[in-house]
């Protein structure tokens, strides 16, 4: 196990200091404060719903319904803030992470019970449940001046300082999140079993895995993280729409997870290696903008880092399989 | 005192869907001894193990584990019964370490109910060094050899402290010497008290390593006796119903001109500078060890490997083959090993899968006539005799001996010169292997060449009018037909250590 | 034929008869024919891409950068048409584009042997994304000889000239998969691309075709949404890949290739339409309307899944 994971996280990193180095060679204020806090200021929510993601990969799914449970999260902690104003933001957190985990039990019950191939079950519950976004907001974005100060202060402000840099409360709930999951998949059966199973279903079957359950646990779990996430994006943003919070997410998040060298047929991955990811899309996500470069050509540019990470992928495999052929 | 059985299973029925698999056997694993089940194809042998290690829940019956009822629910109740399956292929998790595989579910853990790393590895040794067996805990599993994964599994079933083991069918994918130290281990294992079920279709295994033998036929059983007190030939007459009539000697034919032409093919890792050359009429064996290469050549010579060096001439033609595609042109045939993941495709009909390889020729232009493709089908199924309801039939509800007609029935159609046939009968039983047999003679007497790969000695003895033998990539020697014997071939593909 | 029916098809076919008799029930204006006819221009575009997917999917992949094909060859066409190319060259350079950009899925997916979930999730990234950068924010007009065909009707008749594209393009696509050799191939790539490569089919060039022609309806897709809105955008079509699978799905495909069948298809599409249609009459809002698409394709295919449990062997 641990060679061949070191391997794809150095992968990782090269990459992402061929692009740092790149682009500080083009323009030195990529190392400002400033830069340096909206890579920052990326990662949160990007981690989380990648952490979630990855367990999902793991297991030889695709959650592409993250956007829209997020979106949904979203709006419905939004407009209970609005309908209560005194309402305690932690609560809301959790609010968000239980609504997040009933609908990743929706997509769970659809591939663990009822078999449905993972991308039609989430393709399918992207689009209903965004459409019950708009039925539970009748379409009304929950405004800035409903989302309590308490709550946008996560993104603003941080315990920890570093030069200029704020670590911000989001940042470290992001960094928790990883962290716990990392020690979850490291160290409990459960995290075992998830790579056992996207390593050989049908051997996980025979050692009494429970496959239901354990792709059960794993929606669930990469639904709930998208709910908290959701939380997340309105303390970041202010606001949520219904039409674009979280909209087209599912990308940007399994472009993370691809880069980070989850390997896109089960069974391997590392947290560190989403956590790279995530700041290897955020650094190229702030040097757009530092270089100046338009907003339009963001999607462009997940596109082709998903399908340059793909391809490296896939090298990787061939090598892989010709060196244990040779053997 | 005499100790009763570990398990014992009475009345055992299982039905999948119409088709009764098991038709009420009784069996009893006693502890110290090794207990051979033995059968035909479909014999129900394997279907017993699995119910045993309660992969398979049985229709009616009982399985009474240290005489308690019931047996296993699941293969993790089998496991904490201490019961436990190891399969052919093994069923290993090919991203985890050794250790992991061996402890997976039940991994030792430490304080708040977290696993334990360290703990988890130095058992995982011990386990390994009480087998005798020299793997790193560390290791990933990816890249072992069969044997190898077989071992983990076997360390995997001592971790559960199993008694009972399921060995199911273990021995058909490992080379002799992996038999050997699998075999020791199995002594050891009887000597400490564990009881062993062997399942194998190889007879001299079974009268090698067991102590007690019983047979199954069509789901019911024949009959039980002690190894000491039966021989080969009651086994196989128990097995069959019927004492088997001698496979006889290849004919005499007079080979005729060459059409495949082998010269200095190599592919690093598989097999180095291969020559050999096949003539027309003659059928040659293509001997050697499991990991030989044999395979690895076939697959080379008919375009589904690259290869790295040498040539193949067709009808004395140097032949540029690239993929399947070039050699069908070339008329080379092949039906591979895996018949089911590389030969057929299962849900579809006898007739889309006898014309699939003929499809550009039957149809110049590109459009398909049905009515043409099954007459084409129907006359093939004639030809081979194959038992179906008709050519609209699913190939996957063929038995194995029908589902390799169609397989020869679809290369038969490109009317080719060279026939590859890798492992022509395996998983097919001894009324249908009789039946392939004929066909592959009559084709050579129709002038086709055939190169045969088998791992079934009686098969290659009885079949070839030479035999080529492989070890370790290599052709090492020819043997001309009626001079070769079983030890002449198997010194040669072992290497003189047998 | 008709025991085919009996099996993959029956299913949209029932769904069918529910779904006008809902729609008769919901408004006394959905069962005049004008105005199903008027509706159904929506739907062709869906259509001629299911059509598409139709090929991919029973080659055992899955194309979801279909509906960013959609707007990038809008987009394409709309420029070249306001760089002054000739009108009459939009349908041939629309579609040409569209099948290039199924190459180059093709190629990806057959050469470099990925899954074609990721390939095309990021194709469909990448088409998006340069329709993005091609148009920016803004629409580009489409000079109005071009845009007419959208909303032409053939002969005096209230039936719009897409769709009688549509059904030619449904009945060469039957026949193509159906009683060619090429569609027999399709075939069995999809039910076992190993067992067809020994078989000397040439599976890379069929799982290509299967793309590019995925690619080329696109583009016909993309013609007629540039044609029916007047302007190109490059947020159209957005989603346009759900209808185009639950069509295939609903239709009786198998989502691991093999199976399904252009007829499936079609009734699929049916349904979706008057759904669609109905819905709309009922002044349902297109964000509701994905809803119940998006649920309709997951209960299809759970359901499929549940009967086909007992007789499935794995």
């Amino acid at each position: 196990m641990p060679k061949l994971g070191w391997r794809r996280e150095f992968g990782t990193i090269a990459l992402l200091a061929v692009v740092v180095i790149a682009v500080v060679g083009r323009d030195h204020r990529f190392l400002d404060p400033t830069s340096l806090n909206s890579v920052l200021l990326w990662i949160p929510l990007l981690l989380v719903v990648g952490v979630g993601e990855m367990l999902v990969i793991v297991t030889r799914g695709i959650d592409v319904s993250v956007g829209s449970i997020l979106g949904f999260s979203g709006i419905v902690v939004g407009m209970a803030l609005r309908s209560n104003p005194g309402m305690n933001v932690e609560l809301a957190a959790l609010l968000g992470l239980g609504i997040g985990l009933a609908l990743g039990a929706v997509n769970g019950a659809l591939v663990a019970w009822a078999r449905v191939p993972p991308i039609i079950a989430t393709l399918g519950t992207l689009s209903a449940f965004r459409g019950l976004v708009f039925i539970v907001s009748h379409g009304v974005q929950v405004d800035s001046n409903t989302i309590p100060p308490a709550l946008t202060d996560w993104s603003m402000s941080g315990p920890v300082q570093i030069g200029g840099a704020t670590i911000s409360w989001l940042l470290l709930i992001a960094l928790v999140v990883a962290a716990l999951a990392a020690a979850v998949l490291r160290s409990t059966r459960f995290g075992r079993n998830v790579f056992a199973i996207g390593s050989n279903p049908a051997a996980a079957k025979l050692r009494g895995i429970s496959l239901p359950r354990t792709l059960m646990a794993v929606y669930c779990a990469c639904g709930a993280l998208s709910g908290l996430a959701g939380v997340l994006y309105a303390s970041r943003y202010g606001f949520v729409n219904p039409g674009t919070a979280g909209l087209g997410f599912e990308l940007t998040v399994i472009a993370a997870v691809v880069i980070g060298g989850v390997n896109v047929f089960g069974g391997s991955g590392s947290v560190l290696g989403v956590f790279l990811g995530c700041l290897l899309l955020s650094v190229i996500n702030v040097a757009l903008a530092v270089l100046g470069i338009s907003a339009t050509w963001q999607t462009l540019a997940y596109g082709v880092v998903i399908l340059l990470a793909l391809v490296l992928d896939g090298a990787v495999q061939r090598v892989l399989r010709r060196a244990t052929e040779a053997r | 005192m005499i100790p009763g059985p570990l398990v014992e299973a009475e009345g055992i029925v299982v039905r999948f869907g119409s088709t009764e698999a098991l038709k009420g056997v009784d069996i009893a694993l006693g502890p110290g001894e090794v207990h051979g089940l033995v059968g035909e194809n479909g014999a129900g042998k394997s279907t017993l193990g699995k119910v045993i290690a309660g992969v398979v829940q049985p229709t009616s019956g009982e399985v009474r584990v240290g005489g308690v009822a019931p047996g296993p629910t699941s293969p993790k109740d089998a496991l904490s019964k201490g019961i436990a399956l190891i399969h052919q292929e093994p069923l290993t998790f090919p991203d985890l370490s050794v250790a992991e595989n061996v402890f997976i579910g039940h991994q030792p853990t430490g304080a708040l109910g977290l696993m334990s790393w360290a703990e988890m590895r130095r058992k995982a040794q011990a386990l390994l060094d009480s087998l005798g067996v020299r793997l790193r805990p560390d290791a990933l599993v990816r890249g072992l050899s069969i044997a190898d994964q077989q071992m983990v599994e076997l360390a995997a079933a001592l971790s559960h402290d199993a008694r009972v083991l399921i060995m199911d069918e273990t021995t058909a994918s490992i080379t002799p010497n992996e038999v050997a130290q699998l075999f020791g281990i199995v002594r050891r294992l009887r000597d400490s008290g564990c009881a062993i079920a062997f399942v194998s279709h190889r007879l001299e295994e079974i009268f090698e390593i067991c102590d007690r033998v019983t047979v199954l036929r069509d789901g019911a059983k024949i009959g039980e006796r002690k190894i000491s007190d039966t021989n080969v030939g009651e086994v196989v007459h128990m097995m069959v119903g019927r004492s088997v009539e001698s496979l006889g000697f290849p004919s005499e034919r007079e080979p005729g001109e060459a059409l495949l032409e082998v010269r200095g093919l190599t592919l690093r890792g598989a097999f180095q500078n291969i020559d050999f050359t096949l003539r027309a009429g003659e059928i040659v064996g293509l001997a050697g060890l499991v990991g030989a290469g044999r395979t690895e050549l076939a697959e080379a010579i008919f375009g589904a490997r690259p290869i790295d060096s040498g040539d193949v001439l067709v009808r004395s033609k140097p032949t540029r083959i690239r993929s399947p595609r070039d050699a069908i042109r070339a008329g080379i045939a092949m039906s591979p090993e895996d018949r089911q993941h590389d030969g057929l495709l299962l849900p579809q009909s006898v007739s889309r899968n006898s014309s699939l390889a003929l499809l550009p020729k039957l149809f110049p232009t590109g459009w398909l006539n049905e009515k043409r493709e099954n007459a084409l089908a129907s006359e093939y199924a004639q030809r081979l005799r194959t038992a179906m309801r008709s050519v609209a039939q699913p190939v996957r509800e063929l038995s194995g001996g029908n589902q390799q007609k169609v397989v020869l029935a679809k290369w038969l159609a490109t009317q080719p010169s060279v026939l590859i046939v890798d492992e022509p009968t395996r998983g097919v039983d001894i009324g249908a292997k009789a039946e392939v047999h004929r066909v592959m003679r009559d084709l050579a007497n129709s002038g086709i060449a055939i190169l045969m790969i088998s791992s079934d000695l009686p098969e290659v003895l009885s079949m070839s009018d030479r035999i080529l033998v492989m070890r370790q990539g290599r052709m090492v020697c020819e043997i001309p037909g009626p001079e070769a014997s079983a030890e002449s071939v198997m010194l040669a593909a072992a290497g003189g250590t047998t | 034929m008709i025991r085919v029916l009996h099996r993959a098809e029956a299913i949209p076919a029932v769904l069918l008869v529910l779904a006008i008799a809902a729609g008769a029930m919901l408004s006394p204006y959905f069962l005049d024919t004008g105005y199903l006819l008027g509706s159904s221009r929506i739907y062709v575009e869906t259509g001629l891409v299911s059509l598409g997917m139709t090929f991919v999917i029973v080659s055992g992949n899955i194309d979801l950068s279909v509906g960013s094909s959609v707007a990038l060859t809008a987009g394409v066409v709309a420029k070249l048409l306001s760089i002054g190319m000739p009108v009459g060259w939009a349908w041939p350079a629309g579609i040409a584009f569209g099948a290039l950009l199924g190459v180059f899925n093709g190629i990806v997916v057959s050469k470099l042997r990925l899954s074609s979930v990721l390939v095309t999730l990021a194709t469909m990234a990448i088409y998006r994304g340069v329709a993005e950068v091609l148009l920016g924010p803004a629409s580009i007009r489409l000079p109005t000889d071009f845009a007419s065909f959208g909303n032409a009707t053939a002969f005096g008749t209230p039936v719009p000239y897409s769709l009688i594209l549509l059904a030619l393009m449904a009945a060469a696509s039957a026949v193509l998969l159906g009683r060619t050799v090429l569609g027999r191939w399709i075939y069995s790539v999809g039910t076992n691309e190993r067992a067809a490569v020994f078989s000397g089919v040439p599976s890379g060039r069929v799982v290509t075709l299967s793309f590019i022609l995925s690619g080329a309806f696109a583009g016909m897709g993309g013609l007629l949404v540039a044609a029916r809105l007047g302007v190109a955008r490059f947020d159209s079509a957005k989603g346009m890949e759900l209808d185009a699978i639950t069509a295939v799905v609903l239709g009786g495909a198998s989502i691991f290739g093999g199976s399904g069948s252009i007829l499936g298809t079609a009734l699929a599409l049916l349904v979706l339409a008057v759904l669609r249609i109905g819905m709309g009459v009922a002044n349902v809002t297109q964000e509701y309307q994905l809803a119940v698409i998006g649920t309709l394709l997951v209960v299809a295919v759970a359901v499929g899944a549940i009967f086909q449990r007992p007789g499935s062997t794995d």
